[in-house]
């Protein structure tokens, strides 16, 4: 801000300010990101979140939203949940980002921390600062445990952008940078076990990676020992099995670790989002002894400057002591029953629309029947003051992933608007088919 | 090493995070249970009481060796009283279904609190938190216990016993729950959160006052300092027994217990001589002088002295007297403030005064309630009713004891009054309440009243029950919504309750708790 302004400008951020809200928007595009900025203001979504505090956003213009996308459960805790962003202060009065070549206090005791509340065998944590990073380094450990090169992922699968990640997934993100190895990264289609064990027969499999649920193709939901299978067939034929426990883990299914409710104890188990508090990023890789065998063979084989900073640390070791919560993991239970029993009403009344519920815990998928019906709900949800994404993936579904700390009263409020938004959206396609 | 020490600012402290997550879970618990039925309701009761009942003993052991004070049988005897015996005593009372007054065509339907925070004493530790939940359990709240730190452990033991039950017979998660580790921030804390919709607190005048400053709506009661009357037409045999029974009663730790005897000169020595054969000690001058500065050292009264024995204050201050001897009877003149033998003493030494007529009789009840106890009770043993009735209506005191001990008699154990752990001190003690507390004082009724004009019909709500028997574990786990169990429980719905085995044993532990309650009346 000049000396020759004269009235101060709208939003003061202090660092920095805007005039307005298309202002922003207009800079958004020419310095930061075009395409995106466009697609969110074609989609009907203009959202440029301001404030923030529990689970409320707050767009430019002061509107409020519900949240329930929570950046793919990164804001699982609230935004800026008070106790985390306590220790996270508290922390900055001795601590920063830490030096990755030594030994460190805070990477330490977070290690314990999640080890200790790891399904039992995990034993070893190695540390990067974002999930993308983490599903790299779970994968590189894999190859060097088994010392082959393959890994097999889901169709549809989702596991970050980075150098080996994006391998892993659709290719809508790998082709756009060349990034494609299918040789390297065989795709098998989602519930099909008959081609999972194809693919792993060869025996030149290094692991399986799985998210518990697929969040990115819409909480498509394993079938019933689906996933126990898929862990024996990796026992057959020599595989490790990686579960990218990002969006399912940190109490969301109401067991701290989707995991364990398959009674499946992976061989590496990757965290991230959520683990940071939704303040300092952070991400984390736990592998067995035997999988983490490069640890002791060369402890720099994998470098990561910001991986673990110990600022990061401290707020995922808050972080994992709210969610390991006895009361947590009670009102998760409650909201899952709460929200099912709600959206459940919500479908008698739409059966022909709101054609299916994909929940476990407070993780849901909304699935419509219309090959694009999620952006439509998506829209009216957030006309009525609630944001919650469709699936990259299958834009028929909803992503639809409620706080784990959520209040009551909250949660009657967001499925009222829920409710409403759904019947707006039905609406609006009844009356573009008429039209048509 | 100094400037290397890590600084903490701005630290809220330990325990009330924690807290507000036990209020948020208590919240949702509270939202379920307000929507059970009766039989449902009961079932958990019964489950809750008996869990605390047939530990009866363990846990008045328990808290006797951890808080130092009381007597085991007594605690025995208040535990049964306040879980089964409380049950008993409203069995038959329903606090849930819809009421019907088709004369006024009002129908009143039961509202629960929602989230009762308790605070309980060290005295009576375990009575006190098994009589809050029942009551909170019988009325559809969830409850939250904050222990005295004196006595944590037992009545952590205890409540999670009777948490297991009733969770195990249907009740919610996390309907009940304990704070294992209590601190002025997190009860602070847990008292101003806007998610608590009534704080119950029971104990020290500090605790009370702070809860009806805490801004949420507060039944706190205030201490007592109990003066008793006895005139020349009282059997004084019987006055006698009665008297120091309830001053031994667990050595003297209920609120409710004698705090000073007022006798008419008439009758005094004879009084004395009836205590006497009772098991009382009569203190000489010099003795009653060393004894209250044992109990009152510099005026103040010495918390060690709380609930502790006869014989062993006595040893305290140097004072030989009979090995049965189970109170100290100690006679002083003046009741005035700095009389320190004139206010509550929680420990069996019973001040004494002598007064010319019973009519001045109570003017010294009047001045003992000044100086603490107003709104609480007194006890009168008299055979006239027009002096109990001038007493009574004279004394500022909401309940007065006739013709029995006041510590049973108050709290509605030996009378017909409201049993309670919780005595309302109502306007005159600055308390919201002036009852025993009781079940109807955690609800509200929603009254749907329809048109007074005789031609507006009520229709017949009779069987209409907006509430319902869960039919599984509440909440339902989470399982996923593809696996054939998902949603089992989580829809309400009216279900046959209890099975035999249940039945039977409810009905024995019932047998038991009369015949012990019907011991501890005739006694």
């Amino acid at each position: 801000m000049t000396q020759e302004d004269t009235a101060a400008p709208e939003f003061d951020y202090g660092l920095f300010s805007y005039d307005s809200k298309e202002q922003m928007l207009e800079k958004s595009k020419e310095f930061w990101n075009p395409g995106k900025t466009q697609f969110w203001i074609d989609s009907g979504v203009p959202l440029v979140i301001d404030r923030r505090e529990e689970y409320f956003i707050y767009d430019m213009s002061g509107k409020r939203l519900i949240d329930a996308h929570l950046n793919g459960g990164t804001y699982n805790l609230g935004h800026r949940n008070p106790e985390v962003v306590q220790a996270v202060t508290m922390a900055m009065q001795h601590f920063d980002i830490g030096n990755h070549h030594f030994p460190s206090l805070a990477r330490t005791a977070l290690a314990e921390a999640l080890i200790k509340t790891a399904p039992a065998g995990l034993s070893k944590v190695i540390y990067g600062s974002g999930g993308g990073e983490a599903i790299d380094i779970a994968l590189k450990t894999a190859r060097h445990a088994t010392q082959k090169r393959k890994i097999v992922s889901i169709i549809k699968a989702y596991h970050g952008h980075t150098g080996l990640a994006v391998g892993t997934g659709d290719d809508r993100f790998s082709k756009l940078f060349l990034s494609d190895r299918p040789e390297e990264f065989p795709h098998v289609p989602f519930n099909d076990l008959e081609a999972m064990e194809d693919a792993l027969r060869d025996r030149d499999v290094a692991a399986v990676i799985m998210e518990t649920i697929p969040a990115t193709y819409g909480f498509p939901l394993p079938n019933p020992g689906y996933l126990e299978a898929v862990k024996k067939l990796c026992e057959k034929y020599d595989a490790l099995y990686i579960a990218d426990e990002v969006q399912t883990g940190l109490m969301r299914t109401g067991e701290l670790w989707g995991i364990t409710k398959h009674g499946i104890t992976p061989d590496i188990l990757v965290t991230g989002k959520g683990i940071s508090g939704g303040l300092y990023p952070i991400a984390a890789v736990l592998a067995t002894e035997k999988a983490a065998g490069w640890l002791n063979e060369d402890g720099f084989g994998h470098i990561s400057t910001f991986g673990g900073a110990e600022l990061g640390c401290i707020a995922a070791l808050k972080t994992l002591e709210i969610c390991s919560r006895e009361e947590t993991r009670s009102m998760v239970h409650y909201i899952a029953d709460y929200v099912g029993q709600r959206l459940a009403a919500v479908q008698a009344t739409y059966p022909d629309w709101f054609v299916g519920i994909r929940q476990n815990g407070v993780i849901l998928g909304l699935e419509f029947a219309h090959p694009q019906g999620a952006k439509y709900v998506m829209r009216h949800l957030y006309e009525n003051g609630v944001w919650a994404i469709f699936s990259t993936l299958d834009p028929r579904v909803l992503q639809y992933k409620p706080g784990i700390l959520l209040k009551p009263e909250v949660a009657e409020e967001m499925l009222d608007r829920t409710e409403l938004a759904i019947g707006k959206a039905y609406a609006e396609i009844r009356n573009e088919r008429r039209s048509a | 090493m100094s400037e290397m020490t890590f600084e903490p600012l701005m630290v809220e402290p330990a325990g009330v995070p924690r807290g507000r997550a036990m209020v948020e879970r208590a919240d949702w618990a509270a939202r379920a249970y307000a929507k059970y039925d009766i039989a449902t309701v009961n079932r958990i009761i019964d489950a809750a009481a008996s869990a605390l009942a047939t530990r009866a003993q363990e846990f008045a052991r328990d808290a006797v060796s951890e808080t130092g004070f009381g007597v085991v049988e007594h605690k025995v005897l208040k535990n049964i009283a306040c879980s089964t015996g409380i049950v008993e005593t409203y069995r038959g009372q329903d606090f849930v279904s819809p009421e019907i007054d088709e004369v006024n065509k009002i129908v009143a339907i039961p509202r629960p609190a929602g989230v009762i925070l308790a605070l309980t004493p060290s005295t009576n530790p375990v009575a006190t938190v098994s009589f809050k939940i029942i009551l909170a359990l019988m009325t559809r709240n969830s409850i939250i216990i904050s222990p005295h730190p004196m006595a944590k452990k037992v009545c952590v033991a205890a409540a999670k016993a009777m948490a297991e039950a009733a969770v195990a017979a249907g009740a919610p998660d996390g309907i009940i729950q304990i704070v294992e580790d209590p601190s002025i921030p997190l009860i602070n804390a847990l008292m101003t959160d806007e998610r608590t919709d009534v704080i119950v607190a029971t104990g020290g005048t500090p605790v009370v006052r702070s809860a009806y400053r805490s801004g949420n709506p507060a039944i706190g009661v205030g201490p007592g300092n109990v003066p008793v009357l006895v005139d020349a037409t009282a059997d004084l045999a019987k006055a006698a027994v009665r008297i120091i029974e309830s001053k031994a009663f667990d050595n003297s730790i209920l609120c409710t217990n004698e705090s000073v005897v007022i006798a008419e000169e008439a009758i005094a020595d004879k009084l004395l001589a009836a205590f006497t054969r009772e098991g009382a000690y009569v203190l000489k001058d010099e003795e009653r002088d060393a004894v209250r500065n044992t109990v009152f050292p510099e005026g103040h009264f010495n918390i060690k002295m709380v609930g502790k024995d006869a014989t062993w204050i006595a040893e305290q201050a140097g004072i030989k007297v009979p090995a049965k001897t189970r109170v100290l009877v100690a006679p002083f003149d003046l009741v005035v403030p700095e009389e320190p033998l004139a206010h509550e003493k929680l420990c069996p030494v019973l001040g004494f005064v002598r007064v010319p007529t019973a009519t001045r009789g109570i003017d010294i009840a009047r001045a003992i309630l000044r100086i603490t106890g107003a709104g609480h009770s007194a006890a009168i043993h008299s055979s006239n009713p027009e002096l109990i009735m001038m007493f009574s209506a004279a004394v500022p005191v909401l309940r007065v004891s006739v013709n029995v001990g006041n510590s049973l008699g108050a709290s509605g154990i030996q009378t017909n009054l409201a049993p309670t752990m919780t005595i309302g001190t109502g306007f005159a003690g600055r308390s919201s309440v002036g009852e025993n507390l009781q079940p109807k004082h955690l609800i509200n009724y929603t009254r749907l009243a329809y048109n007074a004009d005789a031609r507006e019909v009520m229709p017949s709500f009779a069987g209409l029950n907006p509430w319902a028997s869960p039919t599984g574990p509440v909440p339902s786990y989470p399982v996923a919504s593809n696996e054939e169990n998902y949603g089992a429980g989580n829809s309400y719905s009216h279900r046959e309750p209890i099975t035999q085995d249940v039945a039977e044993l409810r009905d024995e532990i019932r047998k038991l708790i009369v015949e012990e309650l019907h011991a501890l009346i005739k006694n």
